[in-house]
């Protein structure tokens, strides 16, 4: 049974890549409407190096934004949590900041940014959109402390500082770890969708493989691409939950 | 007569929203002695404990008590252990918080362990103790100022019956060696008369005092308490009050 339930995924996989690959040799599709997959498994293999250096820019614009927003977002969590006239003046602009489409918010950044410089509207996009996670994650775990633990450090007269750095902080450290991984997936993606509005080959990172590719009609190219570009978001996300795993196993001890 | 340690005087306590939670009530708790404070859920002794740490104020009323840095303790229903933190650290925290030099602290907190039985779990973290030995961690955490006033909100109330028992024993045993007064909060009758010297009833919120009963045994318990007559008397006239000032309430409230 549970090795049954292991193969189901490669099993459905396998399924869907063979239908498709019958299906478009039988049918005749047009390959700029639809490549089969050993179309796009070649184009794969062929683009492996260019493929390789955009993922590699778009990471890169991606982690730094995400280095960007984890600085700036657990520094303005800290202020907050320690004034509540902050957190009031704070709140509703950060909520408008993450309801606002990414797309939306781009043009403006691009411009900013200027002709040149198309990856720090890249980078700052991405961190816009990491931003709010973590923000949301350090408030709350900073003010999720628990109570009797808070009235301890009252009956023992704790010093705010005292009170932050023994028992907020290290309370907080399990949301901060979770904003975390939830920021590094958003950042991919605020990363991609910047590239996307940037739209000059200026960064050269997946995004602008993709609209190439699409510009021309090669469409296993496109294909080849994307698949790229999410094998590089499962390979960032499964390295963000096993350092939450980590991270969350020291800080219990078990 | 000596100081007494702690009085609470015509006390009130009224939360907005939520009306009078406690009083007025009147406790004076002398060096050394053992209250335990009965009373059905909701009748405001967990309150009259915060009162008596300094936690809150009195809506009305006076709270004398030993405010000394470490004088009063507390000890939780929840063990409330920092989770990131060793036993050992968890312990000496208290020591640390008011400037004790860490390897002071920490030595101390290692005799507070051994002190509860707990000298083999010193490096252990919180999730790697049972619910008894988290317990005792947090009655080591609260020895080690060495107060003067040892404060417990119903700390047996999550455990199984042979470990509070057992913890019971332990707690008079440590209480026989420093001598600290202790107030105790329990809704468990058989608890209180065999931990404490003196017990007060208290009725359904508002909580005021529907009598106290002292309780004439030797401290630490004998053995073979339980078993006595005295001891199996002032449980069942305690339950009869305590049965009585939950029927009043009732009548009061229909009437």
């Amino acid at each position: 049974m549970s090795r049954l339930a292991a193969l189901a995924p490669v099993a459905l996989i396998a399924a869907i890549l063979a239908v498709w690959q019958f299906a478009c040799a039988g049918l005749h599709i047009p390959e700029y409407l639809l490549p089969a997959p050993a179309a796009i498994a070649l184009a794969l293999v062929r683009n492996a190096p260019v493929l390789a250096l955009s993922a590699w820019r778009t990471l890169a614009m991606a982690l730094e934004a995400l280095v960007a927003a984890i600085l700036f977002a657990s520094l303005l969590a800290l202020m907050v949590s320690l004034s509540r006239t902050l957190d009031r003046a704070v709140r509703p602009l950060a909520v408008a900041l993450q309801v606002t489409p990414v797309v939306a918010i781009a043009p403006l950044f691009v411009i900013w940014a200027g002709v040149d410089h198309p990856d720090r509207a890249i980078v700052a996009l991405a961190a816009i959109v990491a931003f709010f996670p973590i923000f949301s994650g350090t408030v709350r775990g900073l003010t999720s402390a628990d109570p009797d633990l808070e009235r301890l450090f009252d009956l023992y007269g704790a010093r705010p500082l005292q009170r932050l750095a023994r028992l907020r902080l290290p309370s907080a450290l399990p949301f901060i770890v979770e904003g975390c991984k939830v920021a590094s997936g958003l950042a991919i993606i605020g990363a991609v969708v910047a590239e996307f509005v940037a739209g000059s080959g200026g960064a050269e990172g997946l995004a602008w493989r993709i609209l190439e590719a699409g510009n021309r009609l090669r469409t296993a190219d496109m294909f080849a691409a994307i698949l790229a570009l999410a094998l590089m978001a499962a390979v960032v996300h499964l390295l963000f939950q096993a350092l939450e795993k980590r991270a969350l196993t020291w800080w219990r001890g078990r | 007569m000596t100081e007494p340690v702690a009085t609470l005087s015509a006390v009130e306590v009224e939360y907005p929203g939520r009306g009078k939670a406690l009083g007025p009530f009147d406790m004076t708790l002398a060096a050394g002695e053992i209250v335990a404070l009965v009373g059905p859920s909701g009748c405001g002794k967990s309150t009259a404990l915060r009162l008596l740490a300094g936690l809150e104020p009195p809506t009305r009323g006076a709270v004398r008590r030993a405010a000394g840095r470490g004088e009063t303790a507390v000890v939780f229903q929840a063990p409330t252990l920092a989770p990131w933190l060793s036993a050992a650290a968890n312990v000496s925290l208290p020591l640390e918080l008011s400037g004790v030099a860490r390897p002071q602290a920490r030595a101390r907190a290692a005799e507070a362990l051994a002190r509860v039985g707990l000298a083999a779990a010193v490096k252990a973290r919180p999730a790697q103790l049972s619910g008894g030995m988290a317990m005792r961690a947090s009655l080591a955490r609260a020895l080690v100022t060495g107060p003067k006033l040892l404060l417990l909100d119903e700390p047996f109330a999550a455990l199984d019956e042979i470990t509070r028992r057992a913890l019971a024993d332990d707690l008079l045993a440590i209480w026989n060696e420093a001598r600290p007064a202790i107030v105790f909060v329990t809704h468990n009758v058989e608890e209180a008369v065999y931990m404490a010297g003196r017990v007060i009833v208290m009725t359904p919120g508002p909580g005021r005092s529907a009598g106290e009963t002292v309780i004439d045994a030797p401290a630490p318990r004998p053995p073979g308490f339980r078993a006595t007559a005295d001891f199996r008397h002032a449980a069942e006239a305690i339950s009869e009050r305590l049965a009585a000032a939950t029927r009043d309430a009732a009548m009061g409230a229909a009437a």
